[in-house]
């Protein structure tokens, strides 16, 4: 029998999700190895540097997105039940979390607000495009949320996703920074802002500063999830009829 | 471990049905996680059994986000044409954002003297 070449054994690969699978696992982990020995400086966000690496692989070996995502959707599939699994730490912090309803319900609807008006005046006064404006405003949701209500309003969901991500990794990127800068040291208070602000990849960064943190970051994302759901085309409608 | 796990998959199933049925605008995994809570809230022992699984799983939320991430190489050309708006609303935004939600928290357990306000650490 004659041996396959490296072609062939490469066209069986690209057929099966072992390589999707298998280069998101090794990326990631580079990726968090390196953000570990710089010790979690927020700048190194495993998320972004794995982006990049992967990016840059299936660029120079020309396999089409769709290709890696094959392989890739069991690590997405995963979100689901990770959405679900915050009930846990959640619930550990009920009785916290109670006895702050009214500053939580107060710091949600101005935060909401923030993140879509905010995102929607710097980019139009930068001169973005309608729909780039349209696909940015729900942002700071976590990421199938924010596809339904970019779908709702007119953007293009696929675009969101990205932009949804983008957006979490500048949050990881910047929370520490701006919250140090406002002298804010409850973690409580801390992570329920990134929360609403970087959704998920805030709340994966809350979690490696406290639990506690992180379960105010799950809640905020949650709970901004459903607030944005409903203000984001209410928003948009009264900008259409104004 | 596999007990938890089909815990956390059969929430997000009946999240996912009752969001087809009551076509609710919410995506179904977020529908299963209140309903987690709410079942945790009635019957607190059951947090003991998941918090392995789940802790696992929150462990590693940053890498669930990679697939979709890598998905920036089908909109590069948008991406790269609105580079300079698109970096710097989000940038903006992500960080007042930030800002507003924390500030707002913070004045309102001052206001009320709560004592929800000490530090944790």
């Amino acid at each position: 029998m004659i041996a396959p070449r490296i072609a062939d054994i490469w066209v069986y690969l690209a057929a099966t999700p072992l390589l999707g699978l298998t280069i998101t696992l090794l990326a990631y982990q580079a990726a968090y190895w390196i953000y570990a020995r710089a010790r979690f400086n927020p700048l190194l966000n495993p998320v972004a540097l794995a982006i990049v690496v992967l990016v840059t692989a299936l660029a120079l070996t020309g396999t089409p997105y769709q290709t890696y995502f094959d392989g890739a959707q069991f690590v997405h599939f995963l979100l689901g039940p990770a959405t679900v699994a915050l009930a846990v730490p959640l619930y550990a912090q009920l009785d916290k979390l109670r006895a702050l309803a009214m500053p939580l319900a107060g710091a949600l609807l101005a935060g909401s607000l923030t993140a879509i008006l905010s995102v929607l005046a710097f980019g139009w006064l930068l001169g973005a495009s309608e729909t780039t404006l349209l696909s940015l405003a729900p942002k700071s949701v976590t990421t199938p949320i924010a596809m339904g209500i970019a779908e709702k309003i007119g953007g293009i969901p696929s675009l969101t996703a990205v932009l949804v991500i983008l957006t979490g990794i500048s949050g990881a990127v910047m929370a520490k920074g701006v919250l140090d800068a406002l002298h804010i040291k409850d973690h409580g208070v801390r992570g329920f802002a990134v929360g609403i602000a970087a959704h998920g990849i805030g709340t994966a960064r809350a979690f490696q500063v406290s639990e506690q943190a992180g379960a105010f970051a799950g809640l905020g994302m949650g709970l901004n999830g459903l607030a944005t759901a409903v203000l984001a085309p209410l928003l948009m409608a009264a900008f259409r009829w104004m | 471990m596999l007990g938890a796990l089909t815990v956390l998959l059969l929430y997000q199933l009946i999240g996912e049905v009752l969001v087809q049925l009551l076509a609710l605008p919410l995506p179904g995994p977020v529908v299963g996680m209140l309903l987690l809570l709410l079942s945790l809230w009635m019957k607190g022992g059951m947090a003991d059994r998941l918090r392995d699984t789940a802790n696992g799983l929150l462990q590693h939320l940053s890498l669930l986000f990679v697939p979709a991430g890598v998905g920036v190489m089908v909109h590069f050309a948008r991406v790269s044409g609105e580079w300079l708006p698109i970096l710097f609303a989000l940038l903006a935004s992500t960080a007042l954002a930030i800002a507003v939600s924390a500030l707002t928290m913070q004045a309102l357990i001052r206001l009320r003297g709560a004592h929800g306000g000490k530090d944790h650490q």
